[in-house]
């Protein structure tokens, strides 16, 4: 990191890396899954309309009826480009009813900043706990979500309202 | 004049004691000072208006246009009386041609049904631009869903300006009826040459209307000058409380429009055959109106004709030159548009980091400040940006926040890179 926190307000600084976890800054800065699958079962794309973020995301079906493969496509900030790639590392190879349980242990965590939940699963997207504190940002973490259980519905189109 | 650059402060201005009329600005966010650079989308009250507000309501209130009670004359009367200020402060030509409505979107709602239905043939053309408001598009899109009147869209340049050779020629090209344009960009801060818009439209036979939401803030308004046939604007962004807007048109054009909302106060006589209308403006005002938003208003232009537009225009032109002086030199930071003519709000983006994100971590500093698409989705795909922060200046502003700003800025740059 080149910031320098003595520079900044040091409470500020401490509060805002709370939101902005190197985790998230690292993936929100380069998304690794972020790619079109060329070869896909289900596609579905979802907007903040008050933003202008947009994320498509498509999945790959495995033969046992579990997601396989998905890949993502969005324009957004850090917190939802985040959101996207640690939701791929999280729910790929799931079954479709695991990804709906994880989705709603994880709408759950960014609302109350913490979970109840023993679903391992959900302790790779803790990171992003921290949009729990400002209200306005719920909606970029819980984006992809709604994307993707969207294409598993088989509907093409999510609101993340 | 709109089309006048600020003149000599006609006397000294003193921020910081205006600020002293501004009771939220002494609060503190997180912790920090607010710096509140997020004007352009509400303004804050000064103490007149909060008080006169409550003062109304403790010693004055009652509904307007009917009792025959001291309380109901006395409130009519302060209601009333700023329909003279609003009148005064446009410079209309009679207070009659000023109607209230609940804001600016309200308005260009009541002129796009009423006039749009009720006066514009289905093949007249409606003519915007590519900068406007939410609020100066769809209702015009309902029009033309409903009426036909087909929508035209003038582009803007690079630059941010309106496209005037690509207006005019959409004008003579088109039959259009009716022109409606912003007056002052809420995203790029440009003002439109409103006495061009309006001579081209009117030699093209087209009525245009201006939505001043932002212009009405920051210079002196004066419909008569420009030549405008309808003007709209806000309270809340005037300094005003929420609730409250404002319709000018010219009389020979309200005349012959039909109501928009029908009700009690808009009637002069009413039996289940049939009704007939009030007189404009009350023919536009039905049911009880927004009576302690519009004194709000009244003590509003009150507080802004006291300083001075002159001196307004001169500080926040200080204020614009600083900041764009300042965010262009931090590396990576890119202001949106760059027209000749342009007010105190800033549009820019930052190479590595989303306005979502700029916009959290100046909050962290107590710095609120805009992102998004600012209700102007049209014009952000033709600047080909998803979205933007945006920081926008009012009279209370000061240099030091600007400073503020772009020192935090820097060290949003730094978090993100």
């Amino acid at each position: 990191m080149s910031f320098d926190p003595m520079s900044f307000d040091p409470m500020s600084f401490d509060k805002v890396r709370d939101l902005y976890q190197d985790v998230i800054l690292r993936h929100g800065r380069n998304p690794v899954h972020m790619q079109k699958l060329e070869v896909f079962d289900a596609a579905a794309s979802g907007d903040n309309p008050m933003c202008g973020d947009r994320c498509e995301v498509r999945i790959k079906y495995a033969a046992d009826g579990a997601v396989g493969k998905i890949g993502f496509d969005a324009r957004g900030c850090a917190i939802s480009m985040a959101s996207a790639d640690l939701m791929v590392e999280a729910a790929t190879g799931c079954t479709p009813g695991d990804i709906r349980a994880l989705a709603s242990d994880f709408f759950g965590l960014v609302r109350t900043g913490d979970t109840a939940s023993d679903n391992a699963a959900l302790a790779a997207l803790k990171p992003l706990c921290g949009v729990a504190e400002y209200p306005s940002r719920i909606k970029c973490a819980t984006l992809p979500w709604a994307a993707l259980l969207a294409a598993l519905d088989g509907d093409t189109e999510a609101s993340s309202e | 004049m709109n089309q006048i650059g600020p003149r000599i402060p006609a006397a000294p201005f003193d921020v910081d004691r205006i600020r002293q009329d501004f009771p939220i600005l002494s609060q503190t966010v997180r912790g920090k000072k607010l710096v509140f650079l997020d004007s352009a989308a509400s303004a804050q009250k000064p103490r007149a208006v909060i008080e006169a507000m409550s003062r109304a309501m403790e010693t004055q209130y009652a509904n307007v246009h009917r009792g025959l009670h001291w309380m109901s004359e006395r409130t009519t009367d302060a209601y009333e009386s700023v329909r003279d200020q609003v009148a005064s402060l446009l410079n209309a030509p009679s207070r009659d041609e000023i109607v209230f409505t609940r804001n600016t979107t309200e308005a260009i709602n009541l002129v796009a049904h009423s006039y749009g239905r009720g006066v514009l043939k289905p093949d007249q053309a409606v003519l915007i631009s590519e900068m406007e408001h939410h609020s100066n598009i769809v209702p015009w899109q309902m029009l033309r869903d409903a009426h036909g009147n087909p929508l035209l869209v003038a582009p803007v340049t690079d630059a941010g300006e309106l496209d005037m050779a690509a207006y005019e020629s959409l004008l003579a090209d088109g039959n259009v009826g009716l022109v409606a344009i912003t007056h002052m960009s809420n995203v790029l801060g440009t003002y439109t040459p409103a006495a061009r818009v309006a001579a081209l439209a009117h030699q093209y036979g087209a009525k245009v209307l201006f939505d001043g939401s932002q212009a009405v803030v920051h210079r002196v308004t004066d419909v008569q000058a420009i030549d405008a046939d309808f003007y709209v604007f806000t309270g809340h962004k005037l300094y005003g409380p929420t609730g409250i807007g404002v319709l000018w048109g010219r009389a020979e054009l309200l005349d012959r429009m039909p109501p928009f909302l029908g009700g009690g106060d808009m009637i002069s006589s009413v039996s289940f055959e049939q009704s007939s209308w009030a007189r404009v403006p009350h023919k536009f005002e039905a049911g009880t109106p927004a009576i302690l938003e519009a004194i709000g208003l009244g003590a509003a232009i009150s507080y802004v004709n006291d300083i001075g537009y002159d001196t307004i225009a001169a500080h926040e032109q200080s204020l614009t030159d600083h900041a764009l002086a300042t965010l262009s030199a931090i590396e990576g930071l890119h202001i949106t548009g760059r027209a000749q003519d342009r007010g105190g709000v800033i549009s820019f983006t930052m190479d590595g980091a989303h306005a979502h994100d700029i916009a959290t971590l100046l909050d962290r500093n107590g710095i609120a400040v805009r992102a998004g698409h600012h209700c102007a989705e049209p014009l952000m795909r033709r600047l080909g940006l998803d979205s933007t922060a945006r920081a926008s200046f009012a009279l209370y502003t000061t240099h030091a926040e600007i400073d503020a700003l772009a020192e935090s800025l820097a060290r949003v740059r730094s978090f993100f890179q």
